[in-house]
């Protein structure tokens, strides 16, 4: 059997009226389920499931492109989560259900193209069919009388055809002649077929789509992904502990990692200024950095947004960036006990920015501090908050809540640099504070004292030799790179281009039979019948059918008038 | 002239656009109101079989073995005509109103949801225009006309956007060919979801579920429809599996990863599993017909609610509605 039994091509089962069925033993079951899964009603069924499952991975945030949706949708709504988590409903792409949906899908098509590609060969290996005894039976069919009182050269029957054969083979039809008797008379005729690459165009792409889903579940073995934060200035080596967050294949090893590094030297980002409905929108982002490869030898890249950096196996991706504000910290005898670059995380449009600093030693009680960075601070609103009303550095004002207490991280609990405990800690500037002290504000080079005389606070200007009012460059930028490596993604390429050229082939070469028959009437006069039989969809088999009528003609030297 | 101006006429051509289609929705309207006085011939004849043949300077009798002559082919009436012109009217100065956007923000005019409804009614009356040279299907009109009309309402009323410079995120290639691909796909979607929904009201009709609507007499029967229907959508379905490999192409450029299950990216899955789904239904035994016709209706229907719901209430990264 070529294909399921239910496709539309095959024949249509015998009514089983009062037949009864025999008893199946445990192999019969197993060719009964086998038989059941591989046909065209179960794989329709699975790739239609398959669709409606994918439907909750657009409704509920998935942890593989949403982890923050997902802790979001955790806290709120704290009773419903852990259910439909146990359901597996924010990870649906890697879950049982649709997994296992997935992988019926793939074995039922298994089981349908490899016995098609068997009769497939056998069908490339074999010619033509016999002609059917009665072509007008089918679909296409067209017949002419030709008189015997004919003039010009001679025509017999053998030579028209012959010349059939000709046109035939000229259309790209394999051919085969046979010859016989009809009720009519004798009959010699040609059996024609063409389009054997619509059913080898659709072996290769459903072929090409099981050797996708190798290539992704192969990739995602060996590959890796690893985000890495950079301030301006900043290099990292590409070893796995150097990375801000990782993650890897179950098949990855760490000396898959190519050695070479990678200093960020510029990062520049240009805002729209002229066009009045986008002020401050972001046109360009280019951030210049210079590669460092395993001898030491430095090239200089770039790396921007659509334009990621291939190098070592890896591409090099230019995904986020902000602004990380160097904050100094120093203890009441002056001696500084934190100076370094935070990287704040961008809250809106305009980068009103949110960093936590936290300065767990050196002074006399830990220090932690909310942070919020205005890149051009505009007016305060009527309860004195502060918003950026621009991206760019215009007016930077940094804006902190300073906490004293216990930071929580003594106990070697790893905690995300993004969050501030405030649990164990008491306020003392900004909301809370107990003397009423509010947050301090520092411009990019001025400091500020840390109530209770624990300190005093920085703000750095990055840039102090430039004139009193340019701050355009006083507070360093980040930039976040994601570095993946993903081996086989280009076979991933590969089968896709399959898939779209067996596509193309299964879909619009036609798969069709063609013959020609010459009967030579008993009063010696001749008919020539041309028919066709689609096999598959097959629209133009009529048209297909009158063009080669038409070029047999001519060869014979007859005028048809279509 | 300044980008603005530009963009104000070409809102203006749209404005313009929207009320010709209006007439001729109107006029389709008509067309279709006067069909069910007709009497009743087979809308679109079987192609000629047979012909004369005449030997070449001979004196040759030639007979044609006889076979039943084709039906005469259905004569188009006025409002059918005037309609018509007025779809190519409207549709020349939807096209102006199009690339007057584009020059107007000197780059492709398809990059939020305003630009996008603007092309991708434009392909799809295009695309309704155009094949009329290959198949009458004007008695799809009104539908195509209606639809348009509704889309370009959405799109100037609820979606409109000032021109405004791409993100850094769009300034590929790539937005050229997938969005350009993707919208051709909708194009033959839309389309070959017209005509199972008129297959599907002519197959309850030949089963004597019903005797109104009169004039779907003068439009092909149902199994013709069908036809139709799926050598449109396969044409709609290569784009879609194109406009797929493309934006996974463009992702791993742009975000370094070709897949990731963004919400856009499911919808997308979705709907391309629906068509594959649609064909294998008409290859299925049983399947033939009002089902897999359904199938062409859920998945345009797919189409429509990814352009629109998950564009505007899902999370994603295809977040370029500029709303």
């Amino acid at each position: 059997m070529s294909r399921p039994s239910d496709h539309i091509d095959s024949p249509v089962p015998a009514p089983r009226d009062g037949v009864i069925q025999p008893k199946l033993g445990p192999i019969g079951y197993v060719r009964y389920f086998w038989r059941q899964l591989t046909s065209m009603r179960t794989a329709l069924f699975l790739l239609l499931l398959l669709a409606v499952a994918a439907v909750p991975g657009s409704v509920f945030p998935q942890r593989s492109s949403d982890p923050n949706g997902v802790t979001q949708y955790f806290s709120n709504n704290p009773s419903a989560a852990p259910t439909l988590d146990k359901l597996q409903l924010f990870d649906v792409y890697t879950s049982a259900w649709f997994s296992a949906i997935y992988l019926l899908l793939f074995i039922s098509l298994i089981g349908c193209v490899i016995p098609r590609t068997i009769h497939h060969a056998k069908a490339l290996a074999s010619p033509p069919p016999k002609t059917p005894a009665r072509l007008e039976r089918l679909g296409a069919f067209s017949a002419f009388e030709i008189e015997a009182d004919a003039s010009g050269p001679a025509l017999t029957a053998a030579s028209a055809v012959d010349s059939g054969r000709a046109v035939l083979r000229k259309a790209g039809y394999r051919v085969r002649m046979f010859d016989g008797r009809g009720p009519d008379g004798p009959e010699l005729s040609v059996s024609a077929e063409r389009g054997y690459l619509r059913e080898t165009g659709n072996l290769v792409f459903h072929f090409s789509l099981i050797g996708i889903l190798l290539a992704v579940g192969i990739g995602g073995g060996v590959g890796y992904t690893g985000q890495k934060v950079l301030v301006v200035g900043q290099a990292f080596a590409n070893v796995r502990l150097t990375f801000d967050a990782f993650t890897k294949g179950r098949f990855f090893s760490d000396s898959d990692l190519q050695p070479y590094r990678i200093r960020l030297d510029k990062f520049a980002v240009k805002y729209e200024e002229s066009n009045r409905n986008a002020l401050g929108q972001p046109i360009d982002y280019t951030a210049d950095v210079t590669t460092f490869d395993a001898a030491g030898k430095a090239t200089p890249a770039v790396v921007k947004v659509n334009d990621p950096l291939r190098l070592g196996g890896n591409d090099i991706y230019l995904l986020g960036n902000g602004y990380a504000p160097w904050v100094t910290v120093k203890n009441p005898a002056g001696k500084i006990v934190y100076s370094e670059p935070v990287p704040f995380l961008a809250q809106d449009a305009n980068l009103t920015s949110l960093g936590i600093i936290k300065v767990p030693d050196g002074l006399a009680s830990q220090v932690g501090m909310r942070a919020f960075f205005y890149p051009t601070a505009g007016p305060p609103d009527a309860n004195g908050v502060l918003g950026s009303v621009y991206p760019d550095l215009r007016n930077p004002v940094l804006s902190l809540v300073v906490f004293t207490g216990d930071l929580g991280i003594d106990k070697g609990v790893p905690k995300s640099v993004y969050v501030l405990n405030t649990d164990k800690m008491t306020p003392l500037a900004g909301p809370g504070a107990a003397d009423g002290t509010t947050a301090l504000r520092l411009k990019p080079g001025e400091s500020a004292q840390i109530p209770r005389g624990l300190g005093s606070i920085t703000f750095e200007n990055k840039a102090p030799d430039s004139e009193k009012a340019d701050l355009s460059q006083s507070v360093q930028r980040f930039v976040s790179f994601d570095v993946h490596r993903d081996p086989t993604q280009g076979w991933v390429l590969f089968f896709a281009i399959c898939v779209l050229a067996g596509l193309l082939t299964s879909l619009f070469i036609p798969r069709r039979r063609l013959w020609i028959k010459v009967v030579e009437l008993t009063d010696g006069r001749m008919r020539i019948e041309y028919a066709g039989l689609a096999r598959g969809e097959d629209p133009t088999l009529e048209a297909a059918v009158s063009a080669v009528a038409q070029r047999h003609s001519q060869q014979l030297g007859l005028k048809l008038n279509l | 002239m300044t980008s603005a101006a530009l963009a104000s006429y070409s809102l203006t051509a749209i404005y313009s656009a929207m009320g010709v289609y209006l007439f001729a929705f109107i006029a389709f309207t008509l067309d279709l109101a006067k069909r069910s006085a007709e009497t009743p011939v087979a809308a679109i004849s079987a192609p000629a079989r047979v012909g004369l043949m005449s030997r070449v300077g001979g004196t040759a009798v030639l007979n044609r073995v006889p076979i039943a002559p084709s039906a005469p082919a259905r004569r188009s009436n006025r409002f059918e005509r005037a309609a018509f012109a007025l779809t190519i009217l409207g549709w020349a100065l939807h096209v102006v109103g199009t690339v007057l956007r584009g020059i107007a923000a000197h780059r492709v005019p398809w990059a939020n949801m305003f630009e996008f409804s603007l092309t991708a009614s434009a392909i799809i009356v295009g695309v309704f225009i155009a094949v009329q040279a290959w198949q009458n299907l004007l008695f799809l009109g009104a539908y195509i006309t209606g639809f348009s009309l509704i889309v370009l309402g959405f799109g100037t009323v609820g979606f409109y956007v000032n021109v405004v410079p791409l993100p850094p995120a769009l300034q590929s290639y790539w937005l050229v060919i997938h969005v350009f691909v993707a919208t051709l796909g909708t194009a033959f979607f839309a389309i070959g979801a017209g005509l199972s929904l008129v297959q599907l009201i002519q197959a309850r009709r030949e089963a004597k579920q019903f005797s109104g609507l009169k004039f779907l007499d003068t439009m092909p029967d149902a199994e013709k429809l069908e036809t139709l229907a799926y050598r449109v959508i396969v044409v709609g379905f290569v784009f879609w599996t194109f406009t797929l490999m493309a934006g996974a192409i463009w992702a791993a450029h742009a975000w370094g990863r070709y897949w990731g299950w963004d919400t856009k990216e499911v919808w997308t899955f979705i709907i391309w599993t629906i068509f594959a789904g649609y064909i294998h239904a008409r290859a299925t035994r049983g399947w033939r017909g009002s089902r897999s016709a359904y199938l062409a209706i859920v998945g345009f229907a797919a189409v429509m609610f990814n352009f629109t719901i998950v564009n505007l209430f899902f999370k994603g990264l295809h977040a370029y509605s500029g709303l």
